[in-house]
């Protein structure tokens, strides 16, 4: 996903003169070919995030589109203040490639794992907010960046991420995709985002096997959220799940609660969210390893699901 | 400490203000006087550079403020918007009754200047250390397009405590970008005190010459010696620009000058307008 994110950047940059890249301190060799055909249009500068956001906001003030990339924490916990203030209160055309969202550093830590960054970036004006489900939607994503005229967060995933999202359903930024739709009245809704799209198509196959028949909605654009897809979907749900992969305090889930509760009128919803507790994760291993001690794989989904219609029932 | 010898050699001979300083001032008066409310120190030490930049130095046109061939002047330290706006009113980018109105409710002159607010401004600023980013964005845009745009970033010495600040130097000393000039405030008084007490900034120019920059000091009251310098830009062939401009925390209010409490003051009343008045005339 991030090499194909980063080879669209060279691809816009060779149609699209306005493209620049800008990178803190990645990898050697990090778009060579870029680098070397239109220096004047590739940054490599150093681990200066705060400085790095504020540049390419003045070359976006100058009619540039300037792709920032660097890892998902320090794009966005490190220079908030700039991202803030530069990006979004000047409403720039600034995209924010953030390289491990969600668990995918945990073998490196609490430092580098990017918990809360949908959520942060939310919460600021004018920004945009996006999490594709694998590289074949992030390239149909990328065509889609160029023009969208307000500032962007992407969140990248590991890499190598079964692709699971299918051309024929398009890609339109703020639009979700219904990736599975329930042929049943009352269904199962699962309402997901980036990488956990997936898991729920998983979960939906294994819900089904137990005749529980399951809607799976992928909204690569958490902001602005698709909220007539959200409130369609969810009227005459049997049960709404968010499922994310980040910290369940302002992230994906609170989004569609909060539309669901002030479109309600506050009425009961069922309603059931997954995600990352209040806590910064304290195991390492691998991406796999916390998505289950998060209860976020496919199976424990489903689960989860089964659990939560059995006492819907047991309390009916 | 060579750096504060320089600064005492440098201001020694600063000529008393002209009419046309005093007349700056007094409507920055007149603002504060509108709002009730200002960085009156903090806008008075600005008052020469802005002017000589306006009225000798910067390319401009202030019925087409987004005229391409501009050159770009941020504001970084952008609570000394007072001495901009007066600056802005002169030239005909703002009518001189906007100022009347600073910081109401309606007002497009807020306590920080905003960008899509105000005809002039490059950039909106107020929390610090952002502009000096900006202006490198602005620069590696010009060098792009082979531009002459001339980009101007004016900061406050509290201000450069910031490390972003320095984040931009290095990248600006990297990419030698001749056609942008750092220009440092140094009233010596940030809001709690005295710079050397609060977070001493010394030996000042050698850290600007440390990454990588051209560096001069000069009055930042004397109208003649900053134009002249100004003229002189860029101050090496291969390598930004930074002046150090030694100027005086409420400059041309005596009861004002050097002290940290007239930083900024809220609910001013007439009285105190009239005594800033009188010390202009």
């Amino acid at each position: 996903m991030r090499n194909t994110c980063l080879d669209m950047v060279y691809e816009l940059a060779k149609r699209d003169r306005r493209t620049i890249f800008i990178g803190s301190d990645l990898s050697p060799g990090l778009l060579a070919g870029m680098k070397r055909e239109m220096p004047e249009r590739y940054y490599m500068e150093g681990v200066t995030e705060a400085n790095i956001i504020g540049m390419a906001a003045g070359l976006a003030m100058e009619g540039y589109i300037p792709y920032v990339n660097t890892i998902a924490t320090f794009i966005t916990r490190r220079c908030y203040e700039q991202v803030a203030i530069d990006l979004c209160l000047h409403n720039l055309p600034v995209r924010l490639i953030g390289n491990g969202g969600g668990l995918v550093y945990a073998p490196l830590g609490p430092t580098h794992l990017a918990i809360e960054d949908i959520s942060i970036m939310r919460a600021l004006p004018n920004m945009t907010v996006i999490a594709v489900c694998d590289a074949a939607e992030m390239k149909r994503m990328m065509e889609c960046s160029l023009d969208w005229p307000q500032p962007i967060y992407i969140r990248l995933a590991k890499g190598g991420d079964p692709v699971v999202s299918r051309s024929e359903l398009g890609f339109t930024i703020g639009k979700a995709i219904v990736m599975r739709e329930a042929r049943t009245s009352k269904p199962v809704v699962l309402m997901t985002t980036g990488i956990m799209t997936t898991n729920c198509l998983a979960a939906a196959d294994a819900l089904l096997a137990d005749g529980i028949d399951t809607s799976v909605i992928h909204f690569h654009t958490v902001k602005p959220l698709d909220e007539p897809t959200v409130l369609e979907h969810a009227k005459g749900a049997r049960l709404v799940v968010t499922v994310e992969e980040g910290t369940m305090i302002g992230g994906f889930g609170s989004a569609v609660t909060d539309l669901l509760t002030s479109k309600n009128g506050g009425s009961y919803l069922p309603n059931l969210r997954l995600g990352l507790p209040d806590v910064f994760p304290a195991k390492y291993g691998v991406q796999d390893d916390l998505l289950e001690i998060y209860g976020l794989t496919a199976n424990q989904i489903a689960q989860t699901v089964a659990i939560a219609l059995n006492k819907e029932k047991m309390v009916a | 400490m060579a750096s504060r010898a320089t600064a005492n050699r440098i201001v020694q001979a600063t000529p008393p203000l002209d009419e046309r300083s005093k007349h700056l001032r007094r409507l920055i008066v007149r603002a504060l006087d509108g709002g009730g409310r200002g960085h009156i120190g903090s806008s008075m030490s600005l008052v020469e550079i802005m002017r000589v930049l306006y009225d000798d130095v910067l390319r401009y046109r202030p019925l087409e403020p987004k005229w391409h061939e501009r050159d770009r002047m941020i504001l970084s330290k952008g609570h000394g918007c007072l001495a901009l706006y007066v600056l802005l009113a002169d030239k005909g980018f703002i009518p001189i009754e906007a100022l009347d109105t600073f910081c109401r409710r309606d007002s497009i002159l807020g306590g920080h200047p905003e960008a899509a607010k105000i005809p002039g401004v490059e950039a909106s600023t107020g929390s610090l250390g952002h502009g000096l980013s900006f202006g490198l964005g602005m620069a590696l845009a010009a060098r792009i397009e082979r531009r002459d745009t001339r980009v101007f970033v004016v900061m406050g010495d509290g201000e450069i405590n910031e490390g972003s600040i320095w984040e931009a130097a290095l990248c600006a000393g990297k990419h030698r970008l001749t056609h942008l000039t750092a220009i440092i405030d140094y009233n010596k008084v940030q809001s709690a005190g005295p710079t050397r007490e609060i977070q001493d900034l010394e030996p000042l120019a050698d850290k600007w010459r440390a990454f990588g920059f051209a560096v001069e000091e000069v009055d930042g009251h004397d109208v003649a010696a900053l134009s002249s310098l100004f003229r002189r830009l860029p101050l090496a062939s291969d390598r930004p620009s930074t002046i150090i401009c030694h100027t005086v925390k409420g400059k041309g209010l005596p009861f004002a000058e050097h002290d940290a409490n007239w930083h900024h003051k809220s609910k001013i009343p007439s009285e105190l307008v009239s005594q800033m008045c009188a010390a202009l005339e």
